[in-house]
């Protein structure tokens, strides 16, 4: 069965159940959750509460780069490799929404298309709706459901700009950047932090002119930057023609051994409990900003009164920090937030 | 209670690969607002199911210019419908004859729109039949 | 200077006077529509003058019949010596079905044979495949085997007629099936004549039927190229093709840019593959173009495409056969154009497009039936359509003169400016790499889907006219008799398939079909193998698996 638990029929069924389901593995009930949390509905954070204990289990790899670098058919192929580990795999494939029409175009499935029948695999496509880092709103959200239905390794295809602030670190184990060469902004893009962030680094696309180049700079710059005895050295996979497969394949596997021995090396060192811990400290700060900053924010738009506020603040009657204490005041004495 | 946002997929089952009226049609809906799922051409019925029950979409648009609709876009209602995801509504477009409107019709598919429809039209239709499971 | 100063001189003071008439008169009337523009866009003038053409060299520009750049054609008599071949685009159900309608075509005065192969034919699917469910027989006639074609080509004199087969993965197996059928008819190699479609570049671009990635897919075009020079000479081993760039909805311009850029992509890569030298090949490439409803950028784009591709081949290739020079294409009218909307005003502009195809000076043309946009053409829809045709031939006194069109100040500057553009197109590929290194960066892709997403949107507001559709629309219905095709083409091939496969001598096939494994490993020609192994009754399928075994399954990357 693969009710959600409010079906169009409006009917409600126990919460119990549903995340009985999730944790089962339903993809409907699982698709159904992540969506009433993209979508905010209050009864989908209860039951993300209850999915929580569950959760923190899987192995979570990002991989971004730039539009066009071939992000998702490197998913497809890792996907590939990790089914025939036998590892069930959850993939979130994150693309822009409009800044205009609100809506998405969602296609990174066609590239994933192989596996669309494979029941251990379960990818679900996610908007970003307005978030700026490069995933969406509800992608940690989203990564927690995929969690607690067991999957082992989850995949999170992000949009990389590659020069802002990218929210992946907060969320994957691994971090794969994906360079294209000819792309004109792979060395920009280096000096502008992709650096810290990636931990195995790919040259997609090696056949094309510069890949050479590329990869020389890549490595001149990595040398360049300290290492400490821990630290690890992010290795370069360079890929070339998608359709040599025998080459192909054994690029793909060398990909898997990085991210695997990468994954290894986080435990050894550390470095993994320190990272969940951080991603704890993100995940509380994120609902404390939920629970109490935008209930805030939302009954001042409500009531009007933010914009007046806005208005005496644009003439100078009083100033922004004034302002905020007194609503912090108000509101923090008062307990109530909503 | 924030308004949900309609998520829709549109694909091409069958072998036939002119994609230039589901392209458009991808766009226009992104343009509307919807977030769109496009899987592209030589889908398999299975595929398309499998799909629109992974991303949870409250409609599926059917596109097929070679004849083969009679056979494919029932199967894929009938797909939704053993795994218990009849609730997706299925639509139709293409080059499909008025004599094969009504048994389509029977067959599950809830709206045809043949070449000609306005996209308006088609988005109108998608806002006023899809509920989005409040 | 085209036209003598004296000639400038009256047109610019008459012009001048005119444009002050002309400010007068939409002062107190203006134009009943804001722009006037061609379906693809491009702005028109209101009056083109002598000075539109000024910068134009007669014996560089424009010239004679059968001389280079061959604008005004390729042959010296024009349609005087020959009109263009009637050749009527058909296939449906089954071999004998097709048959019968081919049979029909002949006897009404078609001039040559063009082939529609159904879905499963063309990707490369057995009738009896998964893939093929629902598709059989139903956009065309389904091949599995030598056996189905043989019966396709009964009663058709091999050496005398020509046959088009419109075929792009596949194209070398069925191919392989008419040189074998012409084998067993007794008719030699070296005088069977047609054309093979076998074009991957523009499925890549557009048409999207796929099989194997950009460099094998163009290998085997290139075997086929090698094979057709050495052994069948009449034979057309490619028609590059802008039909389907256009109807997946470019513009005129893109259709004719991105068409020749694949002309130039196939001939620089036989080069370089297969050391031939350029005028062993190039007499034998010909191309396919759309003709959609606005009658004089149809017919300018046609003679721009002649004069460009002759300077190609002269200049960036060094071509000295004067037929390397020529451009010969087929054209069909628009397909995109017709509407299933009082379906009766398609007769009206089939004719109009077999006119604008006619004044570009084709060499061969298909003219749709009123009823394709809702289904296989009826006998009578089919027969309209190549009536249009004759009537025009026989009616019209449009083949009385040569390129009547050529010297209007209007037509040449056209032609002038979208020769000029699709430079541009060229010159920007040649940049990015080339067309295979263009289509990997989606850039043709992109620029199609762009123009496709502006031309509906001109439609939906009301920018651009669709009679009967957003404008003149009826509640009325005028309906069409329909042609069905019955499962039961899908059922009774599947049988055959069966039966085929236990009568059939399998160690033959198994042993050809390991051959053709080996020589594609190789890099060997392949037609020889191909048409050993459907001799031996392999099926289509069987051998499209063994180029999906060696060179691997292209994945759609799915741009928008």
């Amino acid at each position: 069965m693969s009710e959600p638990e409010t079906d169009r029929r409006g009917k409600h069924h126990d919460m119990t159940q549903t995340t009985q389901k999730i944790c089962a593995g339903d993809v409907r009930s699982a698709s159904r959750l992540i969506r009433d949390l993209e979508d905010k509905r209050p009864e989908a954070r209860r039951r993300l509460r209850q999915l929580f204990p569950h959760t923190g289990r899987s192995f979570i790899i990002g991989i971004t780069g730039s539009p066009g670098a071939g992000k998702s058919t490197l998913a497809d192929a890792l996907i590939g490799e990790l089914r025939k580990q036998n590892k069930t795999v959850g993939v979130l494939a994150v693309d822009p929404s409009s800044p205009f029409s609100g809506g998405a175009l969602l296609g990174d499935r066609v590239r994933m298309l192989r596996h669309a029948e494979d029941p251990d695999v379960f990818i679900r496509s996610l908007a970003t709706r307005g978030a700026l880092g490069g995933l969406a709103r509800a992608a940690g959200d989203a990564i927690h459901v995929m969690e607690a239905m067991g999957k082992d390794v989850i995949l999170v295809e992000t949009v990389g700009i590659g020069q802002q602030e990218l929210d992946i670190i907060h969320h994957a184990h691994s971090i794969i950047v994906v360079l294209v060469p000819g792309m004109g902004d792979e060395i920009q893009t280096m000096k502008a932090g992709i650096m810290e962030i990636a931990d195995v680094f790919v040259i997609n696309k090696a056949d094309r002119p510069g890949a050479k180049q590329l990869r020389t700079e890549l490595t001149a710059l990595l040398n360049a930057s300290p290492h400490g005895p821990r630290d690890w050295v992010p290795p370069i996979v360079s890929i070339g023609n998608l359709y040599e497969p025998e080459i192909f394949a054994k690029k793909t596997a060398e990909l898997m051994d990085a991210v695997t021995k990468h994954h290894a090396h986080l435990i050894v060192s550390g470095q993994f409990a320190e990272r969940a811990e951080r991603k704890a400290v993100m995940e509380i700060t994120d609902a404390l900003s939920a629970c109490i900053l935008e209930p805030v924010l939302e009954r001042l738009i409500a009531n009007g009164e933010l914009k007046k506020i806005a208005q005496k603040i644009q003439t100078r009657e009083t100033d922004p920090f004034t302002e905020a204490e007194a609503i912090a005041r108000r509101f923090l004495k008062t307990g109530e937030t909503s | 209670m924030p308004e949900r946002k309609i998520r829709v997929m549109v694909a091409k089952p069958g072998l036939d690969g002119h994609d230039r009226g589901a392209r458009i049609l991808a766009r226009c809906f992104r343009d509307a607002g919807f977030e769109v799922i496009y899987t592209g051409c030589h889908q398999t019925p299975e595929q398309v199911a499998a799909a629109a029950i992974q991303e949870d979409v409250d409609l599926v648009g059917l596109s097929c210019l070679s004849g083969a609709h009679r056979i494919l876009f029932p199967r894929v209602v009938e797909l939704l419908r053993e795994k218990n995801a009849s609730d997706i509504a299925v639509i139709g477009g293409g080059i499909i004859p008025e004599q094969d409107f009504q048994m389509l019709y029977d067959a599950g598919i809830q709206a045809i729109f043949t070449p000609g429809a306005s996209l308006d039209s088609i988005v109108d239709w998608i806002r006023t039949h899809v509920r989005t499971g409040n | 200077m085209y036209f003598s100063d004296e000639t400038h001189k009256a047109s610019r003071k008459l012009t001048q006077q005119w444009q002050a008439n002309v400010r007068n008169a939409v002062t107190a009337k203006p134009d009943w529509k804001k722009r006037f523009s061609t379906v693809s866009d491009l702005d028109i003038q209101r009056l083109y003058t002598p000075e539109d053409l000024q910068n134009m060299d007669f014996a560089r520009d424009i010239g004679a019949p059968g001389e280079f750049p061959y604008l005004r054609g390729n042959q010296v008599t024009g349609y005087r010596g020959q009109p263009w071949t009637f050749r009527m685009f058909s296939g449906m159900g089954s071999a004998e079905d097709t048959n019968r309608r081919w049979h029909l075509l002949l006897r009404e005065g078609q001039t040559g044979l063009s082939t529609a192969f159904d879905f499963p034919t063309l990707m490369g699917y057995d009738s009896d495949s998964p893939k093929a469910l629902g598709e059989v027989g139903k956009c065309g006639v389904a091949i599995d085997t030598l056996e189905d074609f043989l019966a396709l080509i009964d009663g058709i004199p091999l050496d005398q007629v020509t046959t088009s087969m419109t075929i792009n993965p596949p194209a070398t197996v069925l191919w392989a099936m008419y040189c074998a059928a012409a084998e067993i008819k007794g008719v030699p190699l070296n005088q069977i004549g047609g054309t093979i479609q076998n074009d991957m570049l523009k499925e890549f671009i557009a048409q999207k039927t796929f099989m194997c990635p950009p460099e094998p897919s163009v290998k085997l075009i290139s075997d086929t190229v090698e094979f057709g020079a050495k052994y069948v000479p009449r034979w057309n081993p490619i028609s590059i093709s802008g039909y389907h760039i256009r109807e997946a909805g470019s513009t005129a311009v893109q259709e004719l840019a991105f068409t020749l850029r694949d002309g130039i992509e196939y001939v620089e890569d036989i080069l370089r593959r297969k050391k031939m030298n350029v005028d062993d090949f190039a007499p034998r490439l010909s191309f396919f173009f759309n003709a959609h409803i606005d009658l004089f950028e149809e017919i300018c784009k046609l003679r721009a495409a002649r004069r460009i591709w002759a300077r190609v081949m002269r200049d960036r290739f060094g071509a000295k056969n004067p037929r390397s020079l020529w451009m010969r294409f087929h054209v069909q009218t628009a397909g995109c154009s017709l509407t299933a909307q009082q379906p009766y005003n398609n007769v009206v502009r089939t004719t109009i497009e077999a006119l604008a195809a006619v004044l570009g000076g084709t060499q061969s043309l298909h003219t749709n039936s009123l009823d394709e946009v809702l289904c296989l053409p009826s006998e009578h829809a089919v027969e309209i359509a190549l009536r249009t045709q004759q009537i025009l031939a026989e009616e019209t006194g449009v083949v009385n003169t040569i390129d009547p069109l050529a010297g209007s100040y209007f037509v040449e500057s056209l032609t002038n400016e979208m020769e000029k553009k699709a430079w541009e197109y060229i010159e920007k590929i040649d940049a990015m790499g080339g067309m295979i290194a263009a289509i990997e960066r989606g850039y043709p892709q992109m620029e199609i889907a762009d123009a496709a997403y502006a031309f509906q949107r001109q439609i939906e507001a009301g920018e651009k006219i669709m009679v009967g559709v957003n404008k003149y629309a009826t509640e009325a219905r005028h309906p069409v008799p329909l042609v069905e095709i019955d499962e039961k083409v899908g059922e009774e091939q599947v049988r055959r398939l069966k039966d085929l496969r236990r009568r059939r001598d399998n160690r033959a096939v198994s042993q050809s079909l390991a051959d053709l494994r080996a020589a594609c490993k190789n890099g060997e020609n392949v037609m020889p193998h191909c048409i050993t192994a459907v001799k031996n009754l392999a099926t289509e399928q069987e051998i499209c698996d063994v180029y999906r075994e060696v060179y691997g399954e292209y994945q759609d990357p799915g741009l928008f």
